[in-house]
């Protein structure tokens, strides 16, 4: 048994308060325990993490090529050089990045599976944005990553953070969830405010399908992960005013895993079904297939 | 489960199963080829076959054979390096029917003649298993220290193996044995907490019956 052992985020919070430390530091010290290191490797290891996520935005910005099949690529260069008439500063870049960092995975630069590799935008654009439009210390940006990989492993226990066992809802959903708690720290948020941003968002990703066209991980998931990092910005401003998802964090959790289960296996990672199964959807699939035979 | 498999694994992308695991695969496969890879026969089946170019599985599996890891920014250019390097790949896809969707069989020969072939599967988040080597069903996921022994079956063999990693303080986690028969063609397979020094191996290579032993480290 760990002292700082967590299979909840009741147990998280619980935790907290009973050592009088930040949910954070639980998920610093839990990783600590159990794998016998030291807290200084730790922050480091959380810290070029969060390294890669700036290489990955660099790339994504810079490279306006499109990935092998065609499909995607170049966007996040057009949302940076637009006027922008609609989104305020933080969102836009949450977007710009999420779109960046995204195309990145897809165009094979390095990224950070966060949680997974199609899901790789969300937590580092809004973490970025956040952090650059509030000028948070490399400090404050590292334990609000924590934050965010403790609520991250919460749901990857008791509910799914695959696309193949939960539908896209347990990827993009959940990362949206983890980037909304992140954002939620780093604006100034009280432990309780991180985990309401956490169900606030997550409530509105349930049901999502993953249904990606020819199999890729390019439509939707690229622009899907560049509208859930706005929408975790919008989640977490709700928190932070005090807003409370009326069902409690860890029964979002719960509902999550249970439609996983319900949604058919044609929505969850096969591509037989949803926008990959549209009249275009199968003609980029054909196109893709003739490709290949004849290379 | 640790945090950094949250945020984590630091890969190249796109697909934690399709990239990060085929070149997780294709490690895997040069380290029990114990050679420099000269010429690999690739076959993809499944999912691998269907969605391998663009996921770039064949990029990766190519990487991986060059002993490049999954978050190498070389894995891009694999293909041009390997010609470089003299490594002749033959890439071609199967619709036979498979147990794993994302499967691929890897057979090698090495620039000091060894020749190895082995089958893999992607499992999911850049997890693999190694469930093939050379004909022998076994099962490897590459996270431990792992020293394989191929042997013909006779009593005392796990006996003596083991004697001398004890003597040596080796820590055995897991062990499987599997044989092609009474008397037959065996596979040990001993998962260790620290890696087995090659004086041990060694000894464990002289005993009868023992006809290889490979060694793995944690990729």
């Amino acid at each position: 048994m760990y002292e700082y052992e967590y299979k909840t985020l009741e147990e998280l919070s619980h935790r907290a308060v009973q050592h009088d430390i930040r949910i954070a530091e639980v998920v610093i010290r839990h990783e600590m325990e159990t794998s016998e290191q030291t807290e200084t490797a730790v922050r480091q290891c959380m810290a070029s993490r969060l390294e890669v996520f700036r290489e990955s935005i660099e790339a994504g910005l810079s490279d306006t090529g499109t990935s092998v099949s065609g499909l995607v690529g170049g966007d996040a260069d057009k949302l940076a050089h637009s006027s922008g008439r609609l989104l305020g500063s933080l969102a836009r870049k949450a977007e710009m990045y999420a779109l960046a960092v995204s195309e990145a995975n897809a165009k094979m630069f390095k990224i950070v599976a966060c949680p997974t590799a199609g899901s790789c935008g969300i937590v580092p654009a809004v973490l970025t944005a956040v952090s650059e439009e509030l000028g948070t210390s490399p400090q404050e940006n590292v334990e609000a990553l924590f934050t965010a990989a403790g609520i991250g492993a919460v749901v990857a226990r008791n509910a799914s953070v695959a696309g193949a066992v939960g539908g896209c809802q347990a990827e993009c959903g959940t990362a949206a969830a983890m980037a909304a708690a992140a954002a939620a720290q780093l604006a100034g948020g009280s432990d309780d405010a991180v985990l309401q941003a956490m169900a606030l968002c997550m409530k509105n990703t349930l049901g999502l399908a993953c249904d990606p066209v020819a199999g890729l991980v390019e439509v939707p998931c690229v622009k899907r992960n560049a509208c859930l990092a706005v929408m975790a910005v919008g989640a977490a401003e709700m928190a932070l005013a005090g807003i409370r998802s009326v069902i409690p964090p860890d029964e979002v959790i719960s509902a999550m895993a249970e439609i996983g289960r319900m949604m058919p296996v044609a929505l969850k990672e096969t591509s037989d079904g949803g926008l990959a199964r549209t009249g275009t959807g199968k003609a980029v699939a054909r196109r893709l297939e003739k490709e290949m035979k004849e290379s | 489960m640790s945090v950094f498999d949250i945020v984590g694994p630091v890969m190249i992308g796109p697909s934690s199963s399709h990239t990060a695991g085929a070149a997780r695969i294709g490690l895997m496969a040069r380290n029990i080829l114990k050679d420099e890879p000269e010429k690999a026969l690739i076959t993809v089946y499944g999912s691998f076959a269907k969605t391998y170019k663009g996921h770039g599985t064949d990029k990766a599996l190519v990487a991986g054979l060059l002993g490049f890891s999954a978050d190498d920014t070389r894995l891009r250019d694999s293909f041009s390096i390997a010609a470089e390097k003299g490594l002749e790949i033959t890439l071609q896809r199967s619709d036979e029917e498979v147990d794993h969707p994302n499967t691929v069989r890897i057979a090698m020969t090495g620039k000091n003649g060894n020749q190895a072939e082995i089958l893999g599967v992607s499992l999911g988040g850049g997890k693999i298993e190694i469930r093939e080597i050379n004909g022998f069903e076994v099962s490897l996921n590459g996270e431990e220290h792992t020293l394989i022994t191929l042997h013909r079956d006779q009593p005392g063999i796990i006996a003596q193996a083991t004697t001398i990693m004890a003597i040596g303080h080796i820590n055995v986690s897991t062990m499987k044995v599997f044989r092609s028969g009474k008397h037959a063609n065996a596979v040990m397979i001993v998962c260790t907490d620290s890696p087995v020094p090659a004086e041990m191996v060694s000894l464990i290579g002289n005993i009868s019956a023992i006809e290889s032993v490979i060694t793995l480290a944690p990729l």
